[in-house]
């Protein structure tokens, strides 16, 4: 960001967030910002409570059992307790988790299912919407022939892509990556990824990820959490080359055990 | 050269004997079935004939038809099904789909369960208090259905909730992420997929509505009455209620006579699950996960 631009716009406020389940605690006191249109990553080991930060923002406790969130978390200059309507919130929330479900619908309702929630009949509109996400998905060119196959039949990196589409046709203003490369080869996860590029000039993206370098090559921000503290939080490049805390240069250095 | 351990050989002879008895005991179950149809068959055969499906009874019952009877039966099953089937499928979606999972909901699922298991004699004298008495419906179709449908609503219930349960939760999560109503979940992802099970639980209902007696001695079926009713405020004869009455009430009946109307009833029933189970593939087909 060079210096003559204006003020980021906050998208989130994260203020004391801790996240529990049960009487296990997996975030605790975390507070960070997320600016709009820019790509936030998050890295961490396992279990330092980077997908408990992205449920709590699609309000996931509220028919998850036994999970329940303090402290504020500000989305769009609202607290998300204040979100009455949460399909509302939701919708303008895309997400994608690493065990990728294909709804038991052909691949091309898997991805007009969002917009026809949203109230979209015309068929042209719908076709319309099904390539530019698929082909945003870099799955396109694999299913474009078989529409009407079942997508929970699709191979799992197929799945996982296919639930990007998914995502993106939801049009989301937030789109939450969790993971997303996981079962996808690196071919076409670099496709995936350029696509991301483009696409925060549309919509902010928190992307989690377990591949430090996938977060150095995307991500504008990057957070650095463990067992359930966000330990340092700063530009990637900084995150990076400068880190503040030994343990976030552990981490990203691979030296940690 | 393997050589089996005597270890190996131990466990193959227990493999081997475990299948012995379970198969054993699935032929033991199987057996009373076969049995039943070649005796009616055998014994019921020869009084079936067009004439026996469409004429009514003659002679004291002892010569004729059924047709009354196989018409009433129809009857009341269908009458009992449209009354049970929108209540019992609603409700196993709201103790599905929405119901909190507390102390009430699992004391209703509770009372369900052991609605079921209420005998049909009880059942009998409810629905000859609470709608021939009471609502003033008088021994009728209607009230004879209306028990039926009491009794028979803890199968549709408990089976269309388990169908529902049967769809993977992570269905329901993934709709719900994109923004997805609960009532827009059920009906894009949940029902279509919970369907065939459903139906599974509509045909049981329809064999233990066609079958039962004791419900509709006291609220609807008529020992004789050779003409078909005009409206579901009037009586019946029913299948089973005429098979118990030429089979015990009346004397000098052929021997065929009560196996044909059993053969009848069976077979009706065996029709009826053959189509939805048709029904059900065809359903099949199309999804799975």
């Amino acid at each position: 960001m060079s210096d003559s631009a204006p003020a980021p716009v906050k998208e989130i406020e994260a203020r004391k967030l801790s996240v529990h389940y049960g009487r296990h605690t997996a975030l605790s006191g975390a507070n960070f910002d997320v600016y709009r249109n820019e790509i936030f990553g998050i890295i961490g080991p396992a279990n330092s409570g980077k997908t408990s930060f992205l449920r709590v923002l699609n309000r996931m406790d509220t028919f998850t059992p036994g999970m329940r969130f303090e402290g504020t978390v500000m989305y769009r200059g609202k607290d998300l307790r204040d979100w009455r309507n949460l399909y509302a919130l939701r919708r303008s929330v895309g997400v994608v988790f690493p065990l990728p479900v294909g709804l038991p619908l052909s691949v091309y309702d898997n991805v007009a299912l969002a917009p026809r929630l949203r109230g979209v009949r015309a068929k042209a509109e719908l076709d319309v919407t099904v390539e530019r996400c698929l082909r945003r998905a870099a799955l396109w060119d694999e299913v474009k022939d078989r529409l009407g196959a079942l997508g929970s039949l699709l191979s799992g990196g197929q799945q996982q892509r296919l639930t990007i589409a998914r995502a993106l046709s939801q049009e989301p203003d937030l789109l939450l990556l969790d993971e997303f490369s996981i079962a996808v080869d690196p071919v076409t996860t670099m496709r995936i990824e350029d696509v991301l590029k483009q696409l925060k000039s549309e919509m902010t993206i928190v992307l989690v990820t377990n591949l430090t370098q996938q977060a150095r090559r995307l991500a504008d921000r990057t957070a650095f959490f463990l067992q359930g503290q966000c330990v340092e939080v700063g530009p990637t490049n900084e995150l990076f080359n400068d880190p503040q805390h030994d343990k976030t240069r552990a981490y990203i250095e691979g030296r940690f055990g | 050269m393997f050589e089996p351990t005597e270890l190996n050989a131990h466990n193959w002879r227990i493999e081997q004997g475990m299948r012995v008895l379970f198969l054993g005991m699935t032929l033991l179950l199987v057996l009373p079935v076969v049995i039943i149809l070649a005796v009616l068959v055998y014994k019921g055969g020869p009084a079936l004939s067009w004439a026996f499906l469409t004429e009514n009874p003659t002679g004291g019952m002892t010569t004729g038809g059924i047709f009354p009877a196989l018409m009433g039966t129809i009857a009341l099953v269908l009458v009992a099904l449209i009354a049970s089937i929108p209540v019992g499928v609603a409700a196993a979606i709201y103790l599905s789909e929405y119901a909190p999972d507390n102390w009430l909901t699992r004391l209703i699922n509770l009372a369900i369960i052991n609605l079921a298991g209420v005998p049909s004699i009880v059942h009998a004298l409810f629905g000859l208090g609470a709608f021939v008495l009471f609502f003033g419906f008088g021994t009728s179709i209607l009230a004879a259905s209306l028990t039926l449908a009491i009794m028979t609503l803890p199968v549709v219930i408990v089976s269309t909730r388990e169908s529902l349960q049967a769809v993977p939760q992570p269905f329901r999560e993934a709709c719900w992420n994109m923004g997805a109503t609960r009532w827009q979940t059920i009906a894009r992802v949940v029902l279509p997929n919970a369907i065939s099970g459903i139906l599974t639980g509509i045909i049981l209902e329809v064999s233990r509505t066609a079958g039962e007696t004791a419900p509709i001695m006291f609220t609807g079926a008529a020992f004789f009455l050779p003409f078909l009713p005009e409206s579901v405020f009037d009586q019946t004869m029913a299948l089973s209620l005429h098979l118990f009455v030429v089979a015990t009430q009346v004397p000098n009946v052929p021997e065929s006579l009560p196996y044909g109307v059993a053969l009848v009833l069976i077979g009706m029933v065996l029709i009826m699950n053959s189509a939805s189970i048709a029904l059900r593939m065809v359903l099949r087909n199309r999804k799975k996960w």
